[in-house]
């Protein structure tokens, strides 16, 4: 049971083999990067329009969640938010008269990322929002469109492609991020594969899986940003 | 909010901090001068050397850093004991600190970053300023050491205070191997008095002001810079 | 239509992370393998000494049990946080810990011990382990027991974030020493890897820092749980379930637990 000779049964997919376990860590690695992803986009979104037609008091906000969530290092936050978010959400919860509810790891370690992610994306889409020509948002107004309408059918369209380098750097991040994860016990790849190692003892091969299923993992991306950056910037006069 | 660990506490944390710098610096160092000759490669060199230096960069920026580190310390060491004669002959290369292993660690992902950020600048530099150089007469590694490189070299310092700040918020990573920086010794006073939130908040701290000092130091060089009107 | 399908995929994919919520009981373990104790076969199910106990225990006082891994490290910040009801991972009983959360009444104990590669050399003094590597585990009574006693007389220090890796690199040859329970080392030294090492000795113990045994971790205001867990534990005891564990798991003669003969 203890240290596992190398056979090539280790990696099968089987109830013997650690195949399954780094295969379903790279999953739960996916699943967090995601959802992460997606929070911190929703975010970076209401950031970016805050800061850029807000009220001073949000503005100062904003400027302090994103001056200081983009200097502290990633790791001291995810510490911080895993154990204070829990923390502070369910003394709300008892304040307001709740029973305070057990957050699901999954879903802590989603908002975790997605808040960190958030100051990151505030960034980059207020310098996309910000490079929309003027004279394109003006002339929605000189149609008569609502604010939310001219956001939805003028400024997004034309702030994505720009955006797109910025965001695929901020997912690349992220998929790497989530290993960070591991370290309040997040069984998300790294930490499957140090669990799986530490019983198989087959260090150097398991890190070596674990590694090239992240290489995997940031190829693809690459490749599928590639394919949405073009696909956005159909109809635009091209790049030099 | 509990601060009477702090007096304690406070010549670890000092010697953790020096660790810190040390690694930060040594790494940032040679890193930059591994990136020049990988980078130059990329533009320049033969198909052989491109393929090796856009691998090595795939997979530092490819992958995190926190399993590069866990790959080169718990995978070598891994396979110490089963090469035969090791204990007896190479025990010091077996004794080798962690320190060691996260130093090269951190060498490479700043060379591997810093070397698609290189390829870049070699590429930005006019080909009319390498044509002229060649007219002059120059050869290959004379245009490299007088034209090109000091080119890209100070296109690519403004960007440097961001990669440095980026190497040093990846420097917590360190306590996962058995290294005393920083994050080391907070985890320590973590454990011994068990208060989660004040040790870290004064750690970020710590962070933030090393991150106020570099920013400023790099604005001060950078006026040394020549920039051309 | 793409962003349809965006979220018909998205919906996929958190289905996936949806656990019921069916136990009643989480126990939070450390996500290492802690051999016999608590670790996870290939299969990925946790398996072991405390997981038996765990499930006759919960059997025993009618509730239903999950397994809630955390990194050790912050395993009791994680308790507080509410992210699960009790600690099950061999935690010790020691006043320090005792002044955050409660413990349960023990319910094994075992003798800690120092080892170190096959030698002649059975001296493990702290003044013999002068300058020497010695390996713990972060945040372990073995950790404090050897800042208190091997520290100040100049052995050198290195803590690990998992058992396991300190016993991996006392095998590999970067360390000297390492101390840890003597069950779990047993385990370690009966494995190919550990056939580098012998057991040197069990340290002269100091209950303040070693701790009477190991006990359930729980919060200080949960004294229901408390009280129906210490009814539990006694009830095994004296049932001889703990004891049929034990023999299951061929540890007779190194643990001590409530109930034995």
């Amino acid at each position: 049971m203890y240290a596992v000779a190398f056979t090539w049964e280790l990696l099968s997919l089987g109830p013997k083999g650690y195949g399954d376990e780094l295969l379903w860590g790279a999953l739960r690695t996916l699943q967090i990067s995601v959802f992460g992803y997606a929070c911190g986009f929703a975010l970076g979104l209401l950031g970016a329009i805050g800061k850029l037609s807000g009220g001073p008091l949000l503005r100062g906000v904003l400027n302090f969640y994103t001056t200081v969530f983009r200097a502290v290092p990633e790791l001291i936050l995810i510490l911080l938010l895993f154990y204070a978010g829990t923390d502070s959400f369910n003394g709300l919860l008892v304040t307001l008269g709740y029973e305070p509810i057990n957050v699901n790891g999954l879903v802590a370690a989603v908002l975790v990322l997605g808040f960190v992610q958030g100051a990151y994306s505030t960034e980059v889409l207020r310098a996309a929002i910000q490079a929309v020509p003027t004279g394109q948002v003006e002339a929605a107004k000189a149609f008569g469109m609502s604010r939310t309408g001219a956001f939805r059918r003028i400024i997004m369209p034309a702030m994505l492609p720009n955006a797109v380098p910025g965001l695929a750097n901020l997912w690349l991040n992220i998929t790497k991020d989530s290993a960070l994860i591991s370290v309040v016990g997040f069984t998300e790849l790294a930490l499957a594969t140090r669990q799986a190692a530490g019983v198989s003892k087959q260090y150097l091969l398991l890190y070596l899986i674990m590694q090239a299923l992240y290489l995997t993992i940031s190829l693809s991306s690459i490749k599928l940003f590639g394919r949405l950056e073009r696909n956005l910037r159909r109809g635009q006069p091209d790049l030099a | 909010m509990r601060w009477e660990w702090l007096p304690k506490y406070l010549p670890n944390l000092m010697f953790g901090l020096g660790i810190t710098l040390q690694i930060l610096v040594i790494s940032v160092v040679v890193g930059f001068l591994l990136a020049i000759p990988v980078g130059l490669s990329q533009v320049n060199g033969s198909r052989f050397s491109k393929t090796i230096a856009g691998g090595f960069c795939s997979y530092i920026r490819g992958t995190p850093l926190l399993t590069q580190i866990w790959l080169l310390y718990y995978g070598i060491g891994s396979l110490f004991p089963l090469i035969p004669g090791m204990r007896e002959n190479y025990m010091w290369l077996i004794r080798l600190d962690a320190y060691w292993y996260v130093l090269l660690a951190f060498t490479l992902s700043f060379a591997g970053y810093e070397a698609e950020i290189m390829r870049g600048a070699f590429l930005s530099v006019p080909k009319g300023e390498l044509e002229a150089a060649r007219a002059f007469g120059m050869n290959s590694g004379k245009v490299l050491r007088r034209v090109w490189l000091p080119s890209a070299v100070l296109k690519v310092l403004p960007t440097l205070a961001g990669e440095v700040i980026g190497q040093l918020k990846s420097t917590p990573l360190i306590f996962t191997v058995p290294v005393m920086d920083m994050m080391s010794v907070t985890s320590k006073i973590r454990q011994d008095t068990y208060l989660t939130y004040e040790p870290l908040l004064f750690l970020a701290a710590i962070y933030l002001i090393l991150t106020f000092f570099i920013t400023r130091l790099f604005a001060y060089f950078e006026s040394y810079i020549p920039v051309r009107r | 239509m793409t962003f349809k399908k965006l979220l018909m995929t998205a919906a996929a994919f958190a289905v996936l992370g949806i656990t019921p919520a069916l136990a009643d009981l989480k126990m939070g373990v450390a996500a290492e393998p802690y051999a016999p104790f608590t670790s996870k076969d290939a299969s990925g199910v946790w398996v072991g000494w405390e997981v038996d106990f765990m499930n006759a225990l919960c059997a025993e006082i009618g509730e239903k049990c999950a397994i809630e891994e955390v990194a050790w490290d912050g395993i009791i910040p994680a308790l507080q946080a509410k992210k699960f009801d009790a600690i099950m991972s061999s935690m010790s009983i020691t006043p320090e810990r005792a002044k955050t959360i409660d413990f349960s009444s023990m319910y094994y104990n075992s003798a800690a011990v120092i080892i170190g590669p096959k030698n002649d050399d059975k001296d493990f003094s702290p003044e013999h382990l002068s300058g020497k590597n010695v390996g713990v585990q972060v945040s372990t009574t073995h950790s404090a027991y050897i800042d208190k006693y091997y520290a100040p007389k100049g052995a050198v220090v290195k803590t690990y974030a998992t058992q396991d890796e300190a016993n991996n690199d006392l095998a590999s040859g970067r360390l000297d020493y390492v101390m840890a329970d003597g069950v779990a080392l047993d385990a370690f030294m009966t494995s190919d890897q550990g056939a580098c090492c012998e057991q040197k000795g069990a340290v002269p113990i100091d209950i303040d820092v070693l701790g009477p045994g190991v006990g359930f971790g729980i919060r200080k205001e949960d004294e229901a749980l408390l009280a129906k867990v210490n009814a539990g534990i006694k009830a095994l005891g004296d049932k001889g379930i703990l004891q049929q564990i034990t023999t299951t798991w061929n540890l007779d003669g190194k643990v001590v637990f409530p109930g034995m003969k």
